[in-house]
């Protein structure tokens, strides 16, 4: 157990610190984003980003990962703070960490597997475009100087990179943002800066209780919104864990990542930030830094706080031309651009369910609705995938007997196709139904059947049921002797 | 509990990395092969490196950077994997060919990826006596540190150890570290069962103060290792343990170290120390931990 934090921690200690840098550099922009999005004062955002940082870097399942105050729960706040205030958020953010907490007690992490890739991509691009829209009223009403500005900070940020050996070397959002901000001192341009936007920190985050009155009014208002908080950042958390994983080809314990989430918005709340969760960019701006360890979040966080808090006069006067350019670049390369490449060669289902869940999130900024939708529409679609492996086969065996063979999974989706596959206008004396290749996986599809044997005798047909036994064990939700493969087997197989 | 149970069948299963001790290893392992007569299998375990292979601090994050990240790490790990397993390969047949030389019959070869500690694992079922060695490859140059693995092995596993040193010659004779504790009484139960020290005679050391009770654990250890067959005597004597027992080492001549180890909690040997970890450190001739 030593070993593995000593390896957790400093194992990869340089690029760690490293990469921590390079992370921590491109939060800040990021932080700032944030809150503004969420209609809070910047160091909102920037003291949740901090202990959120260094909590789950302690605390978290999975090592490499950066969270902070994100846009995805940003957006799900804006409401609430208009309508009720900080104090509302800081309480809302408390109860989302309880119920994060909870929920990887509960071990909802395994939930994530009914998440299917198309939501997953949806809820990417919803994410990705939502942040984009963000950055618009910044644009919008401006003088032609502003415009300059981002074009040019896109232009360093896309462009420096490509310079050999110091374009590795030097994070480009950074050089983007001080060459902008140098620019518009000296040039001494009227444009929008951070300090405009609201306050920042001056001192080290102190311990707050948010104040706010504990009755059930209190909690019928931030219960809604923490909900949604706790359900979106649990899901952004365990699909970008899931992406580090991939990077990484390293496990992760995301039960363990659900807690930790839970922990750090409950500090976050405490210390006056909002809540926050993984962040798909920054997870791979620090995988592709060379960050593996704990030690990378810890000092992303760290760094983040002792640059705001020494630099808060610096940052201020930050043109949030150069923000909105850093925030474009972000969103650029959190959108799932081969998905839109990939439109024509998957399968219609899951182009709309992806479709979808961006509509909806677009359409109603709450990426919990989305992904619900988009969960929804690809069980259905599963479920009418499944309902073609159904098949009634029929044979006369005399004059008097036909026998119908029942082929496949039998569930509401299939009960009507199957009633329908029954000639009750035939004239026969005996019927024999064989469900041994069958499987009924519902009630729906039992009462279908006896639907079908009612309806033969009332045309006076004696009806025959075989293989009953091996059909219905599907229908008792003894799901656990099912994970053995022996019993997968045997009841694939479709025989007692 | 009987030389069945032990295992006649069970193999040795000697670790190799490449690092300056797997000649000593190899010996180590064929020599305990050939003493009780197990078949060889040398495992070579490939340990993912922590260090990334990638170093961009640019910061930027363009259109698709997972999927470029994505292609990039994986050809990346593609190539260092595919380096370190054909080393891997050679090494382990220079280490059957050299364990073939020194008498062995049966030797095979295995290779894993992933976690030293988890390959053994999946190794104990089948294995009697592991061999690694005392130095990991990341400690080349520190000769007398513990190498990054060994601890946390010798506690996860329960199989008996040999640890490799510096340069291996056949030992002559054993000697027991005794210190009557249940770990120790294990240890001597342990070796009462097997064939491996039988060949050679032994000591059983003591160091602690000169009382009854410890005059009778002593008495009663070596009997039980006298009554199945084991040449042994013993010996008690006072000072400090590491010392004490290097000093013995030395004086007869003794060319395999035996012991209980790691008898204490993790948190105990934070503070007090772990004699398990002096011993192994300083030791010159190949150590057997039983736990």
């Amino acid at each position: 157990m030593f070993e593995t934090i000593q390896r957790d921690w400093f194992g990869n200690a340089r690029n760690d610190l490293l990469a921590g840098t390079v992370v921590a550099l491109a939060l800040i922009p990021e932080a700032i984003a944030f809150s503004i999005i969420a209609g809070v004062d910047p160091k909102v955002g920037l003291y949740a980003s901090f202990c959120i940082a260094v909590v789950t870097a302690f605390a978290g399942g999975r090592t490499g990962m950066i969270s902070a105050a994100t846009g995805a729960m940003a957006l799900l706040m804006v409401t609430l703070v208009r309508e009720h205030g900080l104090e509302y958020l800081l309480a809302a953010t408390l109860l989302t960490g309880v119920l994060q907490i909870g929920a990887g007690f509960a071990k909802l992490g395994s939930l994530m597997r009914f998440v299917s890739r198309s939501v997953v991509t949806g809820f990417v691009n919803a994410l990705a475009i939502l942040i984009f829209m963000a950055q618009l009223p910044e644009l919008t009403n401006v003088t032609w100087h502003v415009y300059a500005m981002t074009a040019a900070g896109l232009g360093i940020i896309y462009l420096l990179p490509l310079v050999p050996v110091i374009g590795r070397a030097i994070p480009s959002p950074l050089v983007c943002i001080v060459a902008l901000t140098a620019v518009s001192m000296t040039m001494g341009l009227d444009i929008r800066t951070v300090g405009d936007m609201g306050q920042l920190p001056d001192t080290l985050p102190v311990f707050l209780w948010p104040d706010v009155p504990l009755n059930l009014t209190t909690l019928t208002i931030i219960f809604p919104y923490a909900a949604a908080l706790a359900v979106v950042g649990l899901l952004e958390s365990m699909m970008t864990a899931t992406i580090v994983d991939d990077l990484t080809d390293t496990p992760s314990d995301k039960n363990r990542e659900c807690k930790a989430q839970g922990l750090a918005n409950i500090s976050a709340g405490l210390l006056g930030g909002m809540a926050g969760c993984a962040m798909i960019g920054q997870s791979i701006i620090n995988v592709k830094s060379g960050g593996r360890g704990r030690l990378s979040s810890l000092a992303a966080g760290t760094l983040l706080l002792i640059m705001v808090v020494f630099l808060d006069d610096w940052i201020s006067r930050i043109p949030m031309a150069a923000l909105v350019a850093v925030m474009i670049m972000v969103s650029v390369g959190t959108f799932s651009w081969e998905s839109l490449r990939n439109l024509k060669t998957h399968p219609i289902s899951s182009s709309s369910v992806m479709i979808a869940t961006v509509i909806v999130v677009v359409a109603t900024h709450n990426l919990a609705l989305g992904v619900f939708v988009g969960v929804l529409m690809a069980g259905l679609f599963f479920a009418n995938k499944i309902a073609r492996f159904m098949a009634v086969k029929s044979e006369l065996l005399d004059d008097t007997t036909r026998r119908y063979e029942v082929i496949g999974q039998m569930f509401f989706a299939t009960s009507d196709h199957f009633s329908e596959s029954f000639d009750f206008k035939e004239v026969l004396e005996r019927v024999v139904i064989d469900l041994s290749q069958a499987h009924f996986w519902d009630i729906t599809s039992v009462g279908a059947l006896d639907k079908v044997v009612m309806k033969f005798r009332r045309e006076g047909t004696k009806v025959d049921v075989v293989g009953m036994n091996a059909a219905t064990r599907t229908v008792v939700d003894r799901f656990g002797i099912y994970d053995k493969p022996e019993e997968v087997e045997k009841l694939m197989a479709g025989n007692s | 509990m009987n030389e069945s149970r032990d295992g006649d069948k069970k193999i040795i299963t000697a670790c190799i990395d490449g690092s300056g001790i797997t000649e000593s290893i190899i010996d180590t392992a064929a020599w305990a092969s050939n003493t009780v007569g197990a078949p060889l299998k040398f495992l070579h375990v490939l340990e993912k490196a922590t260090t990334p292979s990638v170093e961009d601090r640019s910061g930027a994050i363009g259109p698709g950077s997972v999927t470029h990240l994505l292609d990039e790490l994986t050809e990346l790990d593609e190539k260092r994997g595919k380096l370190a397993m054909e080393l891997g390969k050679h090494m382990l047949e220079d280490a059957g060919l050299r364990a073939r030389n020194a008498g062995v019959d049966e030797v095979s070869s295995q290779q894993r990826h992933g976690d030293l500690l988890e390959a053994l694992k999946m190794c104990e079922d089948d294995t009697r006596i592991f061999v690694i060695g005392r130095l990991g490859e990341d400690h080349e140059n520190h000769s007398h540190k513990l190498g990054a693995h060994l601890e946390s092995l010798v506690r996860a596993i329960h199989t008996p150890i040999m640890v490799a040193v510096g340069h291996f010659a056949t030992p002559e004779s054993f000697m027991i570290a005794y210190d009557g504790s249940r770990t120790a009484n294990t240890a001597i139960a342990r070796i009462a069962r097997s064939t491996l020290l039988k060949s050679m005679p032994g000591h059983v050391v003591m160091i602690g103060p000169e009382n009854d009770l410890n005059q009778h654990n002593l008495k009663k250890a070596t009997a039980t290792l006298s009554s199945s067959g084991h040449d042994v005597h013993s010996h008690l004597r006072q000072g400090n343990v590491v010392d004490e027992l290097a000093a013995f080492r030395e004086e007869h001549d003794i060319g395999l170290m035996v012991m209980g180890a790691y008898g204490h909690s993790r948190m105990r040997e934070f503070f007090v120390g772990s004699n398990t970890s002096k011993m192994i450190s300083s030791s010159v001739v190949p150590l057997l931990l039983l736990r």
